[in-house]
């Protein structure tokens, strides 16, 4: 296979600016007769698929939830990143485009992330005169706050529900489509093949789940905004539908799978309470903005966090991290509450935990609201009851949550709180323009690999989405829809939809008529077992190659004693479990082989075997600079592509932020 | 928090599919306990569906973070169940004790008629906001974002509106079956902003003549919306619909 990024030569500021200057153009007659379909409907599908029904072209969404507006980028918390620098504290595109390379520990292409960075600002402005109600100050202006491995305030924000605010959005964008007829969206859908004619991607096999039957769609180009795999781990913090299966499909077909092993565990989720946990839930990034970690300094103290006093309590990322403190990236605070509950410093039942404290900043908040009411002198009572009052403007949906889950009062304890799988970096490889390694086949938002190298940080997937969807597919898909234009729509009697169809239709089949033993969630949860042991937040090569044998006996069960009740044509959610669970275990099996190839350190992936001295990730740029693009060449065998990563305007160096 | 396991009798309502005739079956279930999510509850009795061969039980779920909206179960004759600004799946078991009996329900209404089990459809709702819920505002249109200041208070308020989740308890809840609350959410969203200004008019009249068409029953302001919405989405908003439908209708005329 040969990858071509397309990255356009030139200057690195210039580049986007002359792409756009000199891609082809498709007139808005023709555009009329190009039809294009979008897999996904959160960030990247909504805003693809609003901005290239608004351009003239016909499209048609997909989504396996109800309404389009539950995709999972709904559930985003924390806020999204651009550089406005309102804020006047020495922001700016390159710092934006720098912070991102460095935070992905230079595992990323450049070119794609400074197109990131330029058209973040436009988001925001986007976004806004679609009237969403980001947080504003008294004057008028919108509010912004930081977020980790960045020392400037560039988060925007609506509460703890930014995601759901933007998807609102999008979604009401698409609306207005589907209400003028641009735009045709299929609810309870999900896709299960992709439809290749002469090398070209022309469609998708989908399955309605509520009549059980199959379709098929024709397209001049499919997007897939198909979003993020973490649920291969079974536990994880996405929704709980969220999967590979569209991803799987496209790259099973011939589409590269782009640093496969690239996962971001989150440093601040609530902690597993039982072996019942169906998910995990996150406790947003922005909560470090107010929150501080610590520990007791003893080991296996049983005291409650209220009578430790504070010379016992060691504040460990303030500790090893002075500069960036509890705002480091994620990666880094993970590992780092990792070692110090392995060490025998983690706290509540299970001992597996940290705590996030906001008793210090709401005194802060308190003495500053205090004064604000011209009481100079507060008592410590006042203070705390006014700053409870700021916390809970901030993070009030947050703490409420946690206190539905735990039955503790947040503010009151501090939270405890522990890693979990969140995001995966890795996914379909995409060049420059979000093509695929399959012609006429795009790749947007988190299902692609592209711009968060090897860990993502925070805020910024909600940015990459929107970048994707709104300012970056117009743009790119113009350039190869130009020579589409004499292609007429193609018939889905044509035998390629005929055959795909079949196929797929036997896998199902199959997987009813196999009649075993044992449920998909069995699968799925022992599946997420081997892969957070042994492909978690520390790997290495032994456990690696564990797990991969592991995975391959658990496929071999899977086919041979999984029973799925039910019908084929009829709504039966056990069968789209199944038809996901399958793919997640495939997958697994790939991102042990990328996680064992990949011997160094960096971002999200730590190799045991390659750490400093103090226990920090080292990377190998001599040997593993580049990204791993896996190709499927058998069932389940694949080959390892290189694309290597050269940096023009950034000198990589180790990352350090202590 | 203390934890406590319970043995628990569900009475859940099972329907085939649209057509098919439904009906409550009991079941039982053991060692539940009090840490649990409602859902994962209904989890644990789908794989004892499963391992005796039956069929597991069919609901709407996505993000299990109260977000989503696709929760969506009548328990014990409340919308979502007992806990208030709660939605189905953040409902957790320690809202029940030990030998407590539990029935769960679909959305009950005209315009939502049954999938499967407690699975409906919704779609009325996305039709609705097809039908004007937006600022028509096309990708590559707009002004720096803070050109446009807005009041503090305006953007929170506004904000309060959108931050309805879709889910139809509101419409459960009411004997009328009434969408009144979802619409206001949105309709109030924009009429709060400058962004919304320039088609506060028909924004208003089309979606509120959508909501007749799929058939939502009219608003007799019993406030069981309010009572029952996991987003505490506020019944002012169904005040300031009312002003705004009476205002646009005159200016149409
Ligand atoms: C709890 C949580 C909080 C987060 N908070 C933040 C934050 O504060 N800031 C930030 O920047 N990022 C955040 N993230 C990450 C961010 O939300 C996601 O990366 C992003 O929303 C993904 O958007 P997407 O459009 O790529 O995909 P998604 O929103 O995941 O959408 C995927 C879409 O694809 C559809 N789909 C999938 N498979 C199929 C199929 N086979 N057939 C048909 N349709 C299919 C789904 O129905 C859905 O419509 C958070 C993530 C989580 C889990
Ligand atoms: S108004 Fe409340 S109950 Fe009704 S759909 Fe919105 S969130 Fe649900
Ligand atoms: S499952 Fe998303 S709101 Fe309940």
């Amino acid at each position: 296979m040969v990858l071509d990024a397309k990255i356009p030569a030139g200057e690195l500021e210039k580049k986007w600016e002359d792409y756009k200057g000199h891609c082809k153009l498709v007139n808005p007659a023709n555009k009329r007769n190009l039809e294009i379909i979008v897999v996904g409907t959160g960030l990247a599908g909504a805003s693809a698929a609003a901005s290239l029904a608004e351009l003239g072209y016909k499209v048609k969404t997909f989504c396996f939830q109800d309404s389009a507006r539950r995709a999972h980028s709904i559930a985003a918390q924390g806020g999204i990143n651009a550089a406005k620098n309102y804020q006047n504290d020495g922001d700016s595109t390159f710092r934006l485009f720098y912070d991102t390379i460095k935070g992905g520990d230079y595992r990323a292409r450049e070119a794609n992330v400074h197109r990131l960075a330029e058209v973040s600002a436009a988001i925001i402005d986007q976004c806004v005169a679609q009237g969403v109600p980001f947080a504003r100050e008294y004057g008028g202006m919108l509010s912004n706050r930081s977020f980790g491995g960045t020392q400037v305030q560039r988060t925007f924000y609506a509460a703890g529900q930014t995601g759901q605010q933007l998807l609102l959005g999008a979604y009401s964008a698409l609306n207005r489509q589907v209400g003028l007829g641009t735009v045709k969206n299929y609810e309870r859908h999900e896709m299960l093949d992709v439809v290749m004619i002469d090398g070209k991607a022309r469609g998708i096999i989908a399955r309605d789940l509520v009549t059980g039957k199959l379709e098929r769609h024709f397209g001049h180009a499919v997007l897939l905004c198909t979003g993020g795999y973490g649920n291969v781990f079974y536990l994880s913090t996405n929704a709980m539908g969220s999967n590979v299966t569209a991803a799987w499909k496209a790259h099973r077909r011939g589409a590269a799978f782009g640093n496969p092993c690239f996962t971001q565990i989150h440093p601040t989720c609530i902690p597993v309470s039982g072996d019942h946990q169906s998910k995990l839930t996150l406790m947003s990034e922005s909560l470090r903005n107010d929150g501080r970690i610590w520990v007791p300094k003893k080991q296996g103290d049983t005291r409650k966090p209220n009578e430790i006093p504070e010379e016992e309590r060691d504040y460990y990322l303030e500790r090893r991290y002075p500069a960036f403190g509890n705002l480091v990236p994620r990666d880094v605070a993970s590992r780092a509450a990792k070692e110090r509950c392995d060490a025998g410093f983690g706290v509540g039942a299970s001992k597996q935990a940290v705590y996030l404290d906001f008793k210090f900043n709401m005194m802060r908040y308190g003495r500053i609201e205090a004064s604000k009411q011209g009481n100079h002198n507060p008592d410590d009572a006042t203070m705390l009851a006014l700053g409870k009052e700021v916390v809970k403007e901030k993070y009030g949906n947050l703490f409420d949550m946690y206190a539905k889950i735990t039955g503790e009062n947040p503010y009151e304890v501090p939270m405890r709180i522990y890693p979990a799988v969140h995001y995966t970096m890795g996914g379909l490889w995409v060049d420059y323009e979000l093509m695929t390694s399959v012609k006429g086949l795009y790749a947007l938002g988190e299902a692609n690999f592209s711009d968060h190298g090897a860990n993502r940080l925070g805020a910024s997937a909600l940015m990459q989405g929107l970048a994707d969807g709104y300012f970056v597919i117009p743009y790119t898909i113009g350039n190869y829809l130009a020579d589409e234009i004499s292609v007429k729509a193609i018939p889905t009697t044509h035998e390629a939809f005929e055959k795909t169809e079949k196929e797929v239709a036997e896998r199902i089949n199959k997987l009813m008529s196999i009649k075993g033993t044992k449920s998909v969630e069995s699968f799925h949860k022992r599946l997420g077992k081997i892969m957070w042991d042994k492909c978690g937040m520390a790997r290495n090569e032994k456990g690696l190659q564990e797990a991969i044998l592991e995975i391959q006996q658990l496929r071999k069960e899977f086919w041979s004693d999984v029973r799925i009740p039910g019908e084929i044509e009829s709504f039966n959610p056990e069968l789209d479990k199944a038809n996901r669970v399958a793919d997640f275990i495939e997958l697994g099996e790939l991102m042990c082989m990328d996680a064992l190839d990949r011997k160094e350190s960096c971002g999200g992936h730590f190799r045991e075997e390659s750490q400093t001295e103090d226990g920090e990730a080292a990377r190998d740029d001599a040997n593993y600079m580049y990204v791993a693009a896996w190709e499927m060449v058998g069932d389940c065998k694949w080959n390892l592509n290189k694309e290597d990563l050269k940096y023009e305007v950034i000198k990589p160096s180790s990352r350090n932020y202590k | 928090m203390e934890h406590y396991n319970m043995n628990l009798t569900l009475k859940v309502w099972r329907q085939k599919n649209a057509t098919a005739q439904g009906n409550f079956e009991n079941y039982q279930v053991k060692n539940i306990s009090s840490e649990m999510s409602f859902l994962e509850m209904i989890d644990v009795l789908n794989e004892q569906l499963n391992a005796e061969g039956g069929e597991p039980i069919a609901f709407d779920h996505d993000c299990r973070e109260g977000i989503c909206g696709s929760c969506s179960m009548h328990i014990n004759g409340r919308a979502h169940g007992p806990w208030d600004a709660t939605t189905t799946c953040q409902l957790h078991m320690r809202a029940f004790k030990d030998g407590d009996t539990i029935t769960v329900e679909p959305w009950r209404a005209a315009a939502f008629p049954v999938i499967r089990d407690l699975v409906v459809d919704r779609s009325a709702f996305d039709r609705i906001q097809q039908a004007g819920g937006f600022v028509s505002v096309n990708t590559g249109n707009a002004q720096d974002a803070n050109c446009l200041p807005i009041p503090k208070d305006d953007a929170d308020l506004s904000f309060a509106a959108a931050s309805c989740i879709g889910c139809g308890a509101c419409v459960a809840a009411c004997k009328n079956s009434s969408a009144m609350l979802f619409v206001s959410a949105k309709v109030s969203q924009f009429a709060l902003l400058p962004q919304g200004q320039p088609e506060r008019t028909s924004r208003v009249l089309n979606m509120v003549a959508q909501m007749d068409k799929e058939g939502f029953g009219s608003c007799t302001n019993t406030g069981a919306c309010e009572a029952e919405c996991p987003k505490e989405i506020s019944l002012t908003n169904i005040a300031r619909l009312n002003r705004e439908y009476m205002k646009a209708s005159f200016l149409a005329e």
